[in-house]
Order: structure tokens, then C-alpha cells, then sequence
């Protein structure tokens, strides 16, 4: 029941916009319940797999959502034709989308190096796939609010 | 924030949580589809079930919430033709992940049962089991029966 009253002509960019949000949104789901398995796992090919499994669903799930997320956000923003400056909600949404995609790519390239330094050791744990564990669970709570600000639509 | 902000807001965020179980389901799906060893298959068992506690929350969050916003919004009626496409579209969506479930649980239990019993070597006939033309088939319609509702609440056809 997204959106009561709108022109038409701004569904199809909502529904991307909603869908790319939806698709970030699970594969952060996917790489943080990754990481914690890793976390708690001692077997080294248990860890390697479900660090790896991070790893990927970082690059192919929720990097590709993000464009999809940010790409319809901005199509539907020109239709809309806000008048400057922004309401307080949409702030929230860009803020969160823009400084989430830097805090994405850290994530990503942490866990890729971890899954690297895995490979090398041969096992064990890595302090960077950690690292990207508490960095990854943050960007989940970030965009969370984000959905709030978008369905609230707060002043 | 009123009743209906708080209603939308737990709406969407259940919406989330179903495709994140999709997502995840989806994600497991394809990372195994090669696989026969036992010992991989049977690794994921513990975030798949993650993936059953986000669908069944997510979607009792979606129906529950979706029907108290219809009577709460004065400009939607329970009986508004795209409200009844969402709950016959959710009734589909329970039932084919209801069958999903089913054909790769069964793939998961023998997984963990070969895992038990030392025979962790590739097995053909476990792989056959997690690449069943059912269990992917039932997976993708349930998939295409979300983005259907997504494309429902969005366009509302009817409204």
C-alpha cells in the first residue's frame, strides 16, 4: 500500500526504486547471516564457505540492488520535480543512500580481501572479514531507517 | 507518527523481510546448484533456517498489517480489487513456498543424514534431489508471485 496518492506515470520508477531497495536490502540479510555463521564456526572450510558466501552476495546481490535502488530513487525524484531545498525525508533517504555506498564498497572490499586471506592461510579466521561483519550489520540498520523515512515520510 | 504511519511503516518492513527470505533462498539456491558433496549442502541448514523465521514473520506481517491498513485508510476498501488480487497472490505465494520448502528440505535432511553416517563424497543422487525441476520450478513461481504483489501495491490496478 506504498504511495496513496501519485500520477501514474511515477510507478514504474517506484517500483524500481522499491524492488532495487527490497534486493539491497536481502543481500545485506544474506551477507551479515553469512558473516555470523563464519563468526561461529570453527571447522576452517566452514568459515572459508560461509565467508565466501558473503563475499558474493555482497558483489551480485546487494551492489546491484543498490544501482537498481538509487537509479529509480533519482527517476522517480525528477518526476516528482521537488523545489529546493529537499523535505527532510528525502534527505534522510539520500544520506543514507550515498554514505551506504561508501560503507558498501568498504564492506565489499574487506570481506573480498578476507576471503583472500582465508584462501592464503589455508583457514582459521580473518580480522578484515570481521571487520566487515559489524560494517555490513550497520548498513542493514542504516537502510532500515531509510525504509522508515520513505514509508513515514517524516517533515 | 499516527496509527496509519506506524501500520505502513511495519507493513513494508515485513514486505523486506519476505524478500530477504526469497533473496536468501534464491542466493542458497544458487550458490549449491553445482554441488554433490553432502557436507556443503548440509552446511547451510542453519541460515536456511534463518531464511523459514524471516518468511514466516514477514509474510503473517504482510497479511496482518496489509488487512488492518485497509480498514484503517478511508480511501481503501478489504474488498478493493487489488487488495483481493494481494491476498490471493499471498495464498499462492504460501502455497509454493509451502511445496519449495518441502522438495529442498528433503535434499537438506538426506545431506545431513549422509553427513552423519560418514559418506561425505559426492553423491549424483543427492545432487538430483537439490536439482529438482519441482523444487526449482515451485521456487521461481513463488519469486514471480512476489514480484506480482510488489507490482500490485505499487500499480493497484482497479483502485
Amino acid at each position: 500500500m506504498l504511495g496513496a496518492t501519485r500520477p501514474t506515470a511515477w510507478d514504474f520508477p517506484l517500483f524500481l526504486h522499491v524492488l532495487g531497495a527490497m534486493i539491497l536490502v536481502g543481500g545485506l540479510v544474506v551477507a551479515v547471516g553469512m558473516q555470523f555463521f563464519a563468526w561461529r564456526r570453527r571447522d576452517p572450510a566452514d568459515v572459508a564457505a560461509f565467508s565466501r558466501g558473503a563475499f558474493w552476495a555482497l558483489l551480485t546481490v546487494a551492489l546491484p540492488g543498490w544501482i537498481v535502488m538509487r537509479a529509480g530513487g533519482e527517476w522517480i525524484r525528477s518526476k516528482e520535480g521537488w523545489s529546493s531545498p529537499d523535505p527532510g525525508w528525502l534527505g534522510i533517504g539520500y544520506l543514507t543512500a550515498d554514505a551506504g555506498f561508501l560503507v558498501l564498497l568498504v564492506t565489499l572490499l574487506l570481506a573480498g580481501l578476507g576471503v583472500r586471506q582465508l584462501r592464503r592461510s589455508g583457514g582459521g579466521s580473518s580480522i578484515l572479514g570481521r571487520i566487515a561483519t559489524p560494517l555490513a550489520t550497520i548498513l542493514l540498520i542504516m537502510y532500515l531507517v531509510a525504509v522508515w523515512a520513505m514509508t513515514t515520510k517524516p517533515d | 507518527m499516527s496509527l496509519y504511519d506506524w501500520l505502513l511503516f511495519l507493513h513494508v518492513l515485513s514486505a523486506f523481510t519476505l524478500v530477504a527470505a526469497e533473496v536468501l533462498f534464491t542466493f542458497l539456491i544458487a550458490a549449491l546448484w553445482k554441488r554433490d558433496l553432502p557436507s556443503d549442502i548440509a552446511r547451510v541448514s542453519g541460515i536456511s533456517r534463518l531464511g523459514n523465521v524471516l518468511v514466516g514473520v514477514g509474510s503473517v506481517g504482510v497479511l496482518i498489517l496489509g488487512i488492518a491498513l485497509a480498514f484503517e485508510a478511508d480511501s481503501y476498501a478489504i474488498w478493493d480489487p487489488w487488495i483481493v488480487a494481494a491476498i490471493v497472490l499471498w495464498l499462492a505465494f504460501a502455497e509454493l513456498g509451502r511445496r519449495t520448502g518441502k522438495a529442498y528440505d528433503a535434499a537438506g535432511a538426506r545431506a545431513r543424514a549422509l553427513v552423519n553416517e560418514g559418506r561425505d563424497e559426492p553423491n549424483p543422487e543427492l545432487g538430483a534431489l537439490f536439482r529438482s525441476r519441482a523444487g526449482l520450478g515451485f521456487h521461481l513461481a513463488s519469486v514471480a508471485a512476489l514480484v506480482l504483489l510488489l507490482l500490485d501495491m505499487i500499480f493497484k490496478p482497479g483502485a
